[in-house]
């Protein structure tokens, strides 16, 4: 059974990928993911705004209170150089590549336009086979308009994308107004491939501190079915490679992706809730359901339910479940 | 010769850099002003640079100035090239082993930046006080005078050391030299290569101690050859003068910079001449060409060379016209005949058959005092009369002793091509680092030479900057601050209405203001003084809001950039173009290190900086909309009016000896006359809501928030706006309650927000306690304070002391110190003055504590109603243990040699009285009253007693009232240099409190690592990360069994570091109290910095626990552990303060690894602790009377 895919112009032995997560931040995890399977791995993010916080964190506490006390003119000593996250990243980069025989697909998290692009041709050149470009905000603004909104994401691609000659994968979220004109336009400004969908911090309340609390919240299976939508809508419509993220915990629903149309399948709740090794474990349960139904190879199944191939494309068109809708289809079938 | 590399350095960096490269062995210890020297040769070890052979050299912190010295003599005996910097006390803490060292004829030099002696008080600042007590130990003693000489004359010491065999205490001028910035050719090492003889080295080497050709150094001899002994060295010394002579001739022939002796310069028939050495010899230098050019007949002779004193080549230099001579030493010799230096001059002149010149020995420039043209031209006045005043004092007005000479403040020698610059900024808004930036602009960009001198306040808190640049095309001799200058920057409007900014501007001079009013509307914004000074010296004024184009551009108040620009923009030292070109390229430089973000912010702050400059059209007419207030009102005491009043407002140069106490001691009290209106927030109080549980009240670290219950009668006559509430606890039913903010005295530094349990139900991001802007809030709050103030204290007996939000009313007698904002050691103090402070003698080891609590003009320490508060001294860094145990015994004998007496006379004073007063327990607030009422009782009928018992025991009565003896100090004093005497005090036994307040780091001198430094830590003298771990300081103590032993952290649980503070003043023996202390220099941010306690004993990196000997004599385990189980990683805490996430920065795999160890050793303690607090109870121990069950 062949599980091979191509994501990005990279071929991989299967459609299983670790997504960005904590876990990549420790060698030994990335060489247990080989271990376990992962076709390919998405390092953990790089952050602009932590880029740009470790920066002005510093540079405040090496000034703050300097040159302000004949005795004490400054609190901490001269260091030579400093290693900011971008080269502690870069350095671990080239680590996990000189460690992995599988491609390494490096993460760039960023909300603005900003000279920190050029990392991204740090991360080439310490040997990324491709960068994943996870572009977010959340627009407070009131009198930010949608375009002002668009047009700087793609201005992001672009000026990462010049930066490169590796594949750049576009990590977006469905909150666009029409989402499939938007993803054709960052496929025309450079990307490659499309991930399909980042989720953003959620955060929660407190009700005895009365604060806001920062707890992060691992995907459940049922978070998939919004990228699947996506991924049939847009399988087929772009010259470019889908990968599918949120939700995946089983190989059942990694098939689904990829009968929706997704290359690869990603995946990171999972692995923090239930290990690495549970890669193998999907992997498992992918080969057990296509033999017991005859399925010889991924690229046979990849699409087969997408929009256009499935026997109900307006299915996927449709806001709301409509009762009589779905009684009328059981009798018809 | 090719021409020198230049570059714009400090003193203590040029010497650094030549004595990091002739060394082998450093030993460091850190002590103002010399301590850059030793941070220097750390970070360049810790970066691995490489010395002259090519080898790092092995840098040791010490323990103590003593034990540097200790380890400087070891290293040289076994071989090695050695060399350490110290300063003042420092300096006479290594005097032993100096004398050792010169007496084994050890090639060594001793850098020393010059610094006054703690005497009547204190100062970090210079003179020779120092270096001349050492002038006995048999060192050779070299001054520099500038900062080029400074380089050269460290690496002629080092050349002259090998040779002549005599160690070289190599000096210059504290924080005049040491601090200036000076564009100097630096010294390659091809010429420090060729100045050292390596023949000599391997002498130096052979002579070591070596188990290979043993010999033995270092005998006791007895009186038929000590002597004899003694003298063997004088060939040595007799040689010395001339090797310094052929080193510096052999430098000269490589650098072209010639140095002799004893240096002339001035008339060649010079009939009056003044001798000095150090810094002030550039002033008079240039006094000198000034007064030459006016056909005066002067001169200057500059001492290079102090010991060996070469009797010949001083003589040799004068002019054989010299028909007089002024000998001015920078050191006070009280009681002698006469200065050191003086003494020298008179005896090599009479030994050199030149009795005939007059000779008068003059002090001047203690403690950095100014020494001006001025002065010089004084000096020299004085010498033309024809009794001219001997041992005349310049530089003050001396109207006790009359030593003093007039001087005409107004003469100056500036030249015209200089320029010369005033800056006026905050410590926080980078002033002076853009000034430094300039400096190094100007002086390695262009032609010209460059000179920066700062002055600072000597507070920590909205600390005060004033810079003083000068640029021109000659090396500056202008050893003394700006006069007369052609560029005033004012970084900050309210400085405007606090002293005379514009005091130092020359006629024709440009203004430059920081203000948030536009061109439009600044002319009625600024006080009148101002704009008669702006008007009538026809200042070309312009302005910027810097502070809102900072913003901006995302740099917070940090205006430094912004204004940097103006001043380029404005002043025309570089042409326009140029300067932004010039400054641009220097932040690409000087920030890339610290990321692109700081890069382009910088950037972008001097295109807007120059989008919003404009000049003022000065109009004609005065008016102004400021108010103007004195320094301190009117009814402040007449002292704190007349003395501390013009300290305050920075005139304190114009105080004459006759104001100023003869013995040091000043009166407590006097910080709340010192209203400094530094918060641009303030803490407001929602009384609605507030639960009074007073956390804001206990952490403030000014002790500006205050709690108070009281009877509501008291009300009438409130300010309409003054707010009060039901007080809530139950005990206090039908009382007011009211918390009030000293909103004129309060840093904004938020801690009480942050700790403040309490959240307001309609918005939640309200607290019981909030932030605003303090200028609204400032006339209506001062009255309110005022009112407040005159509510009666409640009445200590009636206090339930054991919760902190009943003990929190308790009045502090410690506040608006000069502490840092949010500063993490002083909350601690409050308590302890809250709780003891009407019985409380305080020793206070040097440090922080001792600077922002006893630094002139005002001190913290405060007094209650009726007068009584914490008594305070300072005696030194080092033996601050000792000093409170000198103040127990005295006590403790003094009320025994009382009771003595009462005995004595209780026929005379009634028996049943005198039981009373016998018997009393003293035990509590109710008991201490009422002793004291009896005392004062006692001392009533002593009165009227006519004999010599009861005359001296009403001079002792007062001991009879129970006295609370704390020892106060930092980790520094308490783990390192005053290790020794605090265990030894721990050890005897005696009632002495010790309060260490641990900020694991040297936080005065600037965040050196201590032994209570944790592992990881990146500190000063460990700028690779703390190796070790922190040194156990409580478990020491703990093993005697008879001391109380706390450890606490006021932020993670405040309540047991109250009760350890009860605890601890109640048992009757040694106590010791370890209480974490965040601070600046950790990192972190002030304002939530409770928070970084709290994960400090979350994470098991630090534990709070009670260790009670009592408990121990009940048969129960004495320790007792408060903390939890560790619920959070260490790796997690360390990584909240910059302290240790600045090695993951500068290295990553060494953090790693020691962040690992640090878990490590937090489970080690942790399983340890929990081990013996777990054991059962030992058998009853004994332990003094008072403290059996």
């Amino acid at each position: 059974m062949n599980l091979a895919t191509s994501y990005l112009g990279l071929n991989l032995r299967t459609p299983l990928v670790p997504s960005a997560s904590p876990l990549s931040e420790d060698l030994d995890n990335l060489r247990r993911m080989e271990d376990a399977g992962a076709s390919a791995i998405v390092m953990h993010s790089l952050f602009e705004e932590q880029i740009r916080h470790e920066s002005q964190t510093l540079h405040h506490h090496l000034t703050h209170g300097a040159d302000s006390f004949a005795e004490a003119l400054s609190y901490f000593p001269e260091a030579e150089e400093f290693h900011f996250r971008p080269d502690r990243y870069v350095q671990h980069l080239a680590k996990a590549k000189e460690a992995l025989g599988i491609p390494v697909i490096a993460s760039l998290n960023c909300t603005s336009f900003g000279s920190w692009t050029t990392f991204a041709r740090e991360f080439q050149q310490a040997g990324a086979d491709a960068i994943e470009l996870n572009i977010y905000s959340i627009p407070t603004d009131p009198e930010l308009t949608a375009e002002e909104i668009e047009t700087s994401y793609l201005t992001i691609v672009a000026s990462v994308k010049a930066q490169v000659n590796i594949p750049i994968a576009v990590k977006l979220s469905p909150f666009f107004t029409n989402f499939a004109h938007f993803a054709g336009r960052v496929v025309e400004n450079g990307a490659d491939g499309l991930v399909l969908f980042n989720r953003f911090y959620q955060p929660d309340i407190d009700l005895e501190s009365l604060t806001i609390s920062p707890t992060i919240l691992l995907s459940t299976p049922i978070a998939m079915r919004l990228p699947m939508r996506w991924i049939a809508i847009l399988h087929g419509r772009l010259n470019a490679s889908l990968a599918a993220t949120s939700g995946i915990h089983r190989g059942s629903d990694a098939l689904k992706m990829l009968m929706a149309g997704a290359d690869v399948t990603m995946l990171c709740s999972v692995l923090l809730r239930r290990g690495i090794g549970h890669l193998a474990e999907i992997e498992r349960e992918m080969r057990e359901w296509m033999a017991a139904h005859d399925y010889e190879s991924v690229e046979q199944l990849k699409g087969s339910l997408s929009q256009r191939n499935c026997p109900d494309s307006a299915a996927f068109e449709r806001a709301q479940y409509m009762r009589a809708l779905a009684i009328e289809r059981s009798i018809q079938t | 010769m090719t021409p020198p590399s230049v570059s714009t350095i400090d003193g203590n960096e040029a010497v650094a850099r030549v004595a990091y490269r002739l060394s082998d062995v450093i030993a460091l210890y850190p002590i103002t002003p010399a301590t850059p020297m030793g941070e220097w040769s750390d970070a360049w070890a810790s970066a691995g640079a490489r010395n002259l052979w090519g080898t790092v050299p092995a840098v040791v912190e010490m323990q103590s100035e003593g034990g540097a010295a200790g380890a400087i003599h070891g290293a040289l005996q076994t071989g090695a090239l050695a060399t350490t910097f110290t300063a003042s006390q420092g300096l006479l803490l290594m005097l032993p082993n100096l004398v050792k060292i010169a007496g084994e004829l050890t090639p060594f030099v001793l850098h020393v930046a010059a610094r006054s002696l703690a005497a009547q008080g204190l100062s970090i600042f210079g003179d020779h006080s120092d270096v001349m007590a050492a002038r006995g130990t048999g060192f050779a003693m070299l001054c520099a005078a500038s900062v080029q000489e400074a380089q050269d004359f460290a690496l002629i010491a080092h050349a002259a050391t090998l040779e002549a065999r005599i160690p070289f205490l190599h000096f210059f001028d504290g924080f005049r030299t040491s601090h200036e910035i000076a564009k100097i050719a630096l010294l390659p090492d091809e010429v420090v290569r060729a100045m050292i003889d390596e023949e000599r080295v391997r002498e130096h080497r052979a002579r070591a101690l070596s188990p290979d050709h043993p010999v033995l150094r270092g005998t006791a001899q007895n009186p038929d050859v000590y002597f004899q002994a003694r003298e063997t060295v004088n060939p040595f010394y007799a040689a010395g003068p001339g090797i310094v002579q052929r080193a510096m001739d052999r430098f000269a022939g490589m650098t072209g910079r010639e140095y002799r002796l004893f240096e002339y310069h001035g008339a060649p028939d010079a009939e009056r001449v003044i001798v000095l050495m150090g810094s002030g010899c550039e002033a008079a230098h240039e006094t000198v060409d000034a007064l030459v050019v006016r056909n005066e007949k002067v001169g200057v002779l500059k001492v290079r060379l102090y010991r060996p004193f070469d009797v010949e080549a001083f003589s040799a230099a004068l002019p054989k016209t010299v028909q007089s001579i002024a000998v001015l030493d920078r050191a006070k010799e009280p009681g002698s005949a006469g200065e050191p230096l003086y003494l020298d001059c008179v005896s090599a002149l009479h030994e050199w058959g030149r009795g005939e010149v007059r000779v008068v020995g003059g002090r001047y420039g203690l403690s950095s005092k100014e020494f001006t043209p001025a002065m010089v031209k004084a000096v020299f006045g004085n010498l033309a009369q024809a009794q001219p005043r001997r041992h005349f004092t310049i530089g003050i007005c001396d109207d006790v002793g009359g030593t003093s000479l007039d001087y005409d403040p107004s003469f100056s020698v500036e030249a015209a091509d200089v320029f010369r610059a005033a800056f006026y900024g905050l410590g926080s808004d980078g002033t002076v680092g853009a000034n430094k930036d300039t400096i190094k602009i100007i002086g390695e960009e262009t032609e010209n030479f460059a000179q920066g001198y700062f002055v600072y306040d000597s507070k920590k808190a909205g600390s005060v900057t004033v810079s003083h640049l000068r640029f021109g095309p000659r090396p500056i001799r202008a050893t003394y601050l700006v006069s007369q200058a052609q560029f005033v920057g004012c970084h900050q409007p309210f400085f405007l209405e606090r002293f005379d900014v514009l005091e130092r501007a020359a006629p024709g001079a440009i203004f430059l203001l920081n203000t948030p009013f536009p061109p439009v509307r600044v002319w009625e914004r600024i006080p009148e003084p101002a704009q008669r000074a702006i008007r009538d010296k026809r200042l070309k004024f312009f302005v910027i809001d810097a502070s809102a184009v900072a913003r901006t551009c995302g740099m917070g108040g940090r205006i430094n950039t912004v204004m940097q620009v103006c001043f380029f923009s404005v002043s025309g030292v570089l042409p326009h173009d140029e300067s932004i070109a010039a400054i641009k390229n220097s932040i690409r430089k000087t920030y890339a290190k610290k990321g692109a973000p700081i890069v382009q912010m910088n950037l972008e702050a001097v295109d807007q900086a120059l989008a919003h400059l404009h000049q003022v059209a000065v109009p004609a007419q005065i008016g102004s909309e400021v108010e103007l207030r004195p320094a301190v009102p009117d009814e402040a005491p007449v002292f704190v009016r007349e003395v501390l009043g013009p300290m305050i407002a920075g005139h304190g140069d114009e105080l004459p000896v006759s104001a100023l106490p003869c013995d040091g001691t000043y009166p407590t009290g006097t910080s709340r006359w010192e209203k400094r209106n530094l918060a641009v927030e303030v803490p407001v109080w929602d009384a609605d809501i507030c639960i009074q549980c007073a956390k804001c009240v206990i952490v403030c670290p000014h002790a500006v928030i205050r709690a108070k219950a009281y009877d509501a009668a008291v009300l009438t006559g409130a300010p309409t706006t003054f707010k009060t509430t039901d007080a809530r606890l139950p005990e206090w039913k039908g009382m007011q309650f009211t918390l009030q903010i000293a909103v004129e005295d309060c840093t904004g530094c938020g801690i009480c927000v942050d700790v403040c349990p309490v959240r307001n139900k309609r918005e939640a991001r309200l607290k019981a306690i909030n932030m605003q802007p303090q200028p609204p809030l400032r006339e209506s709050e001062r009255a309110n304070w005022d009112f407040f103030l005159a509510i009666p204290d409640m009445d200590r007996r009636l206090i339930h002391t054991d919760h902190v939000r009943q003990q929190q009313v308790q009045r502090p007698l410690f506040e608006f110190s000069g502490a840092c904002a949010g500063c993490g050691e002083t909350p601690y103090l409050k308590l302890l003055t809250q709780l003891f402070g009407d019985r409380l003698l305080v020793a206070n080891a040097t440090g922080c504590s001792s600077i922002y609590g006893g630094n002139l003009p005002t001190t913290p320490w405060s007094q209650d109603a009726v007068g009584r508060g914490p008594a305070w001294s300072n005696s030194l860094f080092e033996d601050n243990a000792e000093f409170g145990l000198g103040f127990r015994v005295s006590l403790d004998k003094q009320a025994e040699f009382a009771r003595e007496l009462l005995h004595l006379l209780a026929p005379q004073l009634g028996e049943a009285n005198c039981a009373q007063i016998l018997d009393a327990r003293q035990s509590d607030e109710a008991e201490i009253f009422d002793q004291r009422e009896r005392v004062a009782e006692l001392k009533h009928r002593l009165s009227k007693i006519e004999s010599d018992d009861a005359r001296r025991l009403l001079a002792v009565a007062d001991t009879l009232v129970r006295k609370s003896v704390w020892v106060v100090g930092g980790d520094g004093w308490a783990y390192d240099i005053g290790y020794g005497g605090l265990d030894h005090v721990l050890a005897s036994g005696a009632n002495v409190k010790v309060l260490v307040l641990d900020t694991e780091v040297y936080s005065n001198t600037g965040g050196q690592c201590s032994k209570s430094t944790p592992r990881a830590a990146v500190a000063k003298f460990a700028s690779g990360g703390k190796h070790g771990g922190k040194k156990d300081l409580g478990l020491m103590a703990m093993t005697y069994g008879h001391v109380y032993v706390a450890s606490v952290a006021m932020g993670a649980k405040d309540e047991h570091t109250l009760r350890a503070f009860l605890e601890a003043e109640s048992y009757n023996g040694p106590s010791l109290i370890i209480a974490y202390s965040h601070c600046i220099a950790h990192g972190i941010n002030l304002t939530t910095a409770m928070q970084n306690q709290q994960a400090a004993v979350r994470s098991g990196q630090w534990l709070l626990y009670r260790h009670d000997p009592r408990r121990a004599a009940r048969g129960e385990n004495p320790l007792q552990l408060d903390s939890a189980a560790p619920r959070m990683k260490v790796q997690e805490y360390l990584q909240l303060e910059n302290r240790f996430r600045m090695l993951e920065q500068s290295n990553p795999d060494e953090a790693g690894a020691l962040f690992e160890l640090a878990q490590q050793d937090a489970d080690t303690r942790w399983a340890l602790y929990q081990y013996l607090a777990a054991r059962p109870g030992l058998s009853a121990r004994e332990l003094p009377a008072e403290n059996k069950p």
